[in-house]
């Protein structure tokens, strides 16, 4: 498996989360996340302007084998959500750090406690190989 | 760790990813789960099935035996060769297992049985072969490989020894042979033509890393599942169990009720249920919508009742979702399924949903 992006940060849920230069947040699941799940074939993305608490469900992606719910990183509002993934969720399996992103989030403040940098991310990956 | 198969370290080699299944170490899939899936449908895949169980009965009596055994009747297999699909019965009509019947010999016929059920099915028919003096010998040393798809045939070709080659290529559907100390059968689970290849394990190696260099693509039980589906074949432990007898899974086309005197196991409970009105129907199901049918949603058929889908998944062929599902008695056609809390519409459609390469319903 290719390295992790280095400017993201990481939940022990297998999402990752981009600080962009707005203040927003941009969310998606991790290569490693993609890779168990196997072939996406459908994505369940969340309402513009739904609200999502951190750790709370926020969409769902399906693959040929099962569901998976993936969580809100960080409290917050939807402000964007990745339209493309309704006819090509492919793209997660693809391109899980760029094309296929999942949601955008409006924050407000990002309490990084509960975050994981690419380091220890990489580390709990580790420890499952184990 | 669970059972290795005379493949395993083939599968590892080719980048499988290993799962637990019914206690051996089996390929999920080798990267892409949909593209084996579309090479079975398009051009030709190749399975590791060794976990499957054969057994090999042999007795002066044993076509007798098979008549009061299973809910087919081999009768109906015409010659040395012939296969017949059936359900194992108990008593009160529930299917212990569903297996592929090969008539070999006058004397002699080959068992699959699934691999999950492998030891109560060796101990419910060898207790029930006790009385006809039949011998029950699992082939636990032979291999199995299943190469499926519509050049599967022709890329296969190569690898059974010269003298039983045009043979094996003039097989009928539902026919196998004995190429020497190999089976050669065309038959599978996929509902493309194909063979599957019972033969020793030492052979299997060799036969694998031919296929593969002739451009067979190596195939797990994740596509192996989606295929089966697709082509409406049930699955045992999801579609069909002790508790639900072949009429209640869509395989009532399986039991053999003539003649009427053939006494076989489950007969009277079948008899039975075969004229309740209230029967549960197994149907097809098409999502109208987008989403994935699960195993085990709730089937919602208004002013009808409930029923359960018994396998559920992505169609990789159709690019939508479908279903098998056990519903209420009734004549109608739409359905809803509870999807998270939603209701979603379905269709009921004739199955199979996809045959040889063909999408054979209205999408």
């Amino acid at each position: 498996m290719s390295e992790l992006p280095g400017d993201l940060l990481y939940t022990n849920d297998h999402e990752w989360l981009r600080r962009e230069s707005d203040g927003s947040v941009t969310v998606g699941i991790t290569e490693h996340a993609a890779t168990a799940l196997g072939d996406l074939v459908y994505v369940e993305l969340p309402e513009l302007g739904q609200d999502v608490d951190a750790g709370g469900e926020m969409a769902v992606v399906e693959s040929v084998k099962a569901a998976s719910d993936v969580y809100a990183p960080v409290t917050g509002s939807v402000s964007a959500v990745n339209d493309v993934l309704a006819d090509e969720p492919e793209r997660i399996n693809a391109d899980p750090y760029g094309d296929g992103w999942i949601v955008r989030l409006s924050v407000d403040d990002i309490d990084e406690g509960e975050l994981m940098t690419p380091d220890a991310y990489q580390q709990l990956l580790d420890d499952l190989d184990d | 760790m669970g059972s290795k198969t005379p493949l395993y370290d083939k599968h590892v080699e080719a980048g499988a990813r290993i799962v637990d299944f019914g206690g051996w170490d089996m390929p999920l899939h080798y990267g892409s789960q949909k593209e084996e899936h579309h090479a079975v449908r398009r051009d030709a895949g190749v399975f590791d099935v060794s976990h499957m169980t054969v057994v090999d009965l042999s007795g002066a009596r044993v076509s007798e035996f098979l008549q009061y055994l299973v809910a087919n009747d081999v009768a109906r297999l015409e010659g040395h060769g012939r296969a017949l699909y059936t359900c194992m019965l108990n008593p009160d009509g529930g299917v212990i297992d569903d297996l592929i019947i090969y008539f070999v010999g006058d004397e002699d016929y080959r068992l699959v049985v699934n691999a999950a059920t492998r030891d109560k099915d060796l101990a419910w028919i060898g207790r029930q072969a006790e009385p006809f003096d039949v011998g029950v010998v699992e082939r636990a040393e032979l291999a199995m490989i299943a190469v499926q798809g519509p050049r599967a045939r022709e890329l296969a070709a190569p690898c059974v020894a010269m003298e039983h080659r045009d043979a094996a290529l003039a097989l009928k559907p539902f026919n196998g042979l004995f190429a020497g100390d190999w089976f050669v059968a065309r038959t599978g689970y996929t509902g493309e033509d194909g063979w599957e290849i019972m033969l020793p394990a030492a052979d299997a190696p060799g036969v694998w890393d031919r296929l593969l260099a002739a451009g067979v693509v190596p195939c797990g039980l994740g596509a192996r599942d989606t295929l089966r589906l697709e082509a409406a074949m049930n699955l045992y432990g999801s579609d069909m169990d002790e508790s639900i007898s072949p009429l209640e899974a869509g395989l009532g086309w399986t039991v053999a009720w003539e003649p009427a005197e053939r006494d076989f196991i489950g007969r009277a409970a079948l008899e039975t249920q075969r004229n309740d009105a209230q029967r549960r129907r197994f149907v097809g199901l098409l999502l109208e919508d987008k989403g994935v049918l699960r195993n085990h949603m709730k089937v919602v058929v208004a002013g009808v009742g409930d029923g359960e889908i018994t396998s559920g998944g992505f169609s990789p062929t159709i690019g939508r979702s479908i279903a098998l599902a056990r519903v209420p008695a009734g004549n109608y056609d739409r359905a809803r399924v509870e999807v998270r809390g939603k209701l979603l519409d379905v269709r009921i459609v004739k199955t199979p949903f996809v045959r040889n390469g063909e999408i054979r319903i209205d999408v």
